[in-house]
């Protein structure tokens, strides 16, 4: 028996899904029914799910980002009306992609993929490499979502003061404190718009905004002295990118 | 300014006319000396033809470079050295084509007369040239600014449309997907509402005043159907007494406002929801102010706010005030006031 969520905000969409499941209820049992991104996050936690139905836009925070906060992913079928940039990653990516409204061969055919799909198939890498895909979408380029405990923080991009690598993680520093994301630095990169974030060096990427000067450090580096009173090193390519950002 | 809105080809058919008169007034003048017309006609053929070029070059320096307010001394001399060089042309090539010590001696003694005609010509054709390309400036950059206002227009109208519109039709289909099952009486009336919702969206004409009471029908309709995708998450409240509601707004102007309240309040939320819309005359304006909550932590409100700079854009395109539309957040309620002038 494969355990499965339905995450959606709208509970007629959910009522769709969950009549179309009622011809697998030998094979998939429905645990919980989420409202949003939040309840599915603690419903993920709670019943380690193997499938999820999944819709894109929700409130507060959105399908991918929710999954971006699930350490064991489990396997997706997004449902979604309509998004031009997740469309895209769905077709490369997942294991299926509902568009709504679906119809009931439709949905059943999405079902047969899943269950046919070999259990050593990795869901997780799968995940991810959407994950990446999808990092063009608007809502990345606004906010970060990140996980303190058992709580979910939104980090408007503007709050962010500076990002610093941290082994497989990347710490987000704003005013309030640091913050865990389990991110590369090379996503940074490519979601953060480059008006406003230049990646420094290796292992930092700077909100512009905040450098208030930059000093000429050891042969060929700066460092990069912000508002907050943080030392960030700058290395030789780094310096190359911020002059031509900051046009001098 | 009459002379200046005619055509360029006619503008230059005057120019070569008036070339051919100059021609004929100069050979006139000549022979009223007392010389015979091949010498006259020789000597207003090519002076004639020096000042043309001088003309024309001066007119095509204006043609591709207009004198800034501080330049015009530059100008004047240009105009001086182009007739001196028509001058000394004169005085250069006409002995070659008829040779007449008499006439050699009129020729030096009228010369200095010579330059002040010709410099008054290029000077008066230089001020022609300005002033036309000017206005041919002027005219372009209106053309331009027109276009691209409304092209602008276009654009905005089209991608406040489009924001919604597919996200809020699929879902909607959706609903009464769902509905068919076990309330087909419900998707019955949900489609209805729809077909009706949709066809005022294409119905609609947006240069026109419509009366309020329209306006809010249209509204409700739409907002009908938000309330059987979201449950009982959201309640509207809409008050407008009779009066203002024969109160007249260009049509389709308070949908992006609702629209947005919608999509802050109700798709960015999770909890219950009031959207309300109150309408009120105020002396000569109709006032409407839309409320929503909103959450602070997931959705900043930038500028003006949450894209309403569409309606702003109209309002002031329709009406020529920019403080028509006015937005505050507070206590995570976002408000938005428009006053219509009533004409």
């Amino acid at each position: 028996m494969k355990r499965a969520l339905i995450i959606d905000d709208e509970p007629l969409a959910r009522m769709v899904v969950l009549e179309y499941l009622q011809a697998f209820n030998d094979q998939i049992e429905v645990m919980q029914e989420c409202n949003d991104g939040f309840e599915g996050l603690k419903a993920i936690h709670q019943y380690q799910p193997d499938l999820i139905f999944l819709d894109v836009q929700m409130p507060k925070i959105n399908g991918f980002e929710m999954l971006e906060l699930v350490e064991n992913q489990p396997s997706v079928i997004f449902t979604t009306a309509f998004d031009e940039y997740a469309i895209k990653a769905f077709e490369a990516h997942a294991v299926d992609y509902l568009l709504k409204p679906f119809s009931k061969d439709r949905f059943n055919k999405a079902v047969e993929k899943y269950l046919a799909q070999s259990p050593s198939a990795k869901p997780a890498k799968q995940t991810e490499e959407l994950l990446e895909a999808v990092s063009q979408s608007p809502a990345q380029h606004e906010r970060i979502v990140v996980k303190t405990g058992t709580k979910v923080k939104i980090i408007p991009v503007s709050d962010v003061i500076y990002l610093q690598a941290d082994d497989d993680y990347v710490s987000v520093f704003t005013q309030e404190g640091s913050y865990l994301k389990n991110k590369t630095m090379n996503f940074f990169e490519q979601t953060l718009d480059p008006r406003y974030f230049v990646r420094v060096h290796r292992s930092y990427m700077v909100a512009i905004q905040q450098i208030t000067r930059i000093d000429p450090y050891e042969k060929d580096s700066h460092l990069a002295i912000l508002k907050s009173g943080a030392k960030i090193p700058v290395s030789k390519t780094g310096y190359v990118k911020l002059k031509q950002v900051l046009g001098i | 300014m009459a002379l200046l809105s005619i055509s360029s080809s006619r503008l230059y058919g005057i120019l070569v006319a008036c070339g051919l008169a100059w021609t004929g007034l100069v050979a006139y003048i000549v022979h009223d000396f007392g010389f015979i017309w091949y010498i006259a006609l020789t000597d207003g053929i090519v002076s004639s033809i020096l000042l043309a070029a001088a003309c024309w070059l001066i007119n095509n320096n204006l043609r591709y470079y207009q004198p800034g307010k501080g330049s015009y001394i530059n100008l004047l001399m240009w105009c001086l050295s182009l007739a001196g060089i028509c001058t000394a042309g004169c005085r250069w090539i006409i002995p070659y084509l008829s040779i007449s010590t008499v006439y050699m001696h009129f020729l030096s003694q009228s010369l200095t007369i010579r330059f002040f005609t010709d410099f008054l010509a290029i000077g008066w054709m230089a001020m022609i040239s300005m002033l036309w390309y000017s206005q041919q400036d002027h005219k372009q950059t209106e053309k331009r600014k027109s276009e691209a206002e409304k092209l602008a227009r276009d654009a905005e109208l089209y991608n406040l449309r489009q924001q919604l519109q597919p996200h809020f039709l699929f879902n909607s289909l959706n609903s009464i997907n769902a509905l068919i099952g076990f309330k087909p009486d419900e998707a019955r009336k949900m489609i209805h509402q729809l077909s009706d919702f949709l066809r005022g969206t294409l119905k609609k004409d947006d240069q026109l005043l419509v009366p309020l009471n329209d306006e809010l029908q249209h509204l409700n309709l739409y907002l009908d159907i938000e309330k059987v995708r979201f449950g009982h998450r959201l309640d509207t409240e809409i008050s407008c007494d009779k009066h203002c509601g024969e109160g007249l707004l260009p049509s389709m102007l308070l949908q992006p406002i609702v629209e947005n309240a919608i999509k802050f309040g109700l798709y960015d939320t999770t909890e219950k929801v009031t959207v309300s819309i109150r309408g009120e005359i105020e002396g000569n304006n109709l006032v409407i102010m839309v409320q929503n909550p909103y959450d602070p932590q997931t959705s900043r409100p930038k500028g003006t706010g949450f894209g309403l700079r569409g309606v702003q854009r109209r309002l002031y395109l329709l009406f020529a005030r920019n403080d028509l539309m006015e937005t505050h957040q507070n206590d995570n309620i976002f408000t938005t006031i428009i006053k219509i002038p009533q004409l």
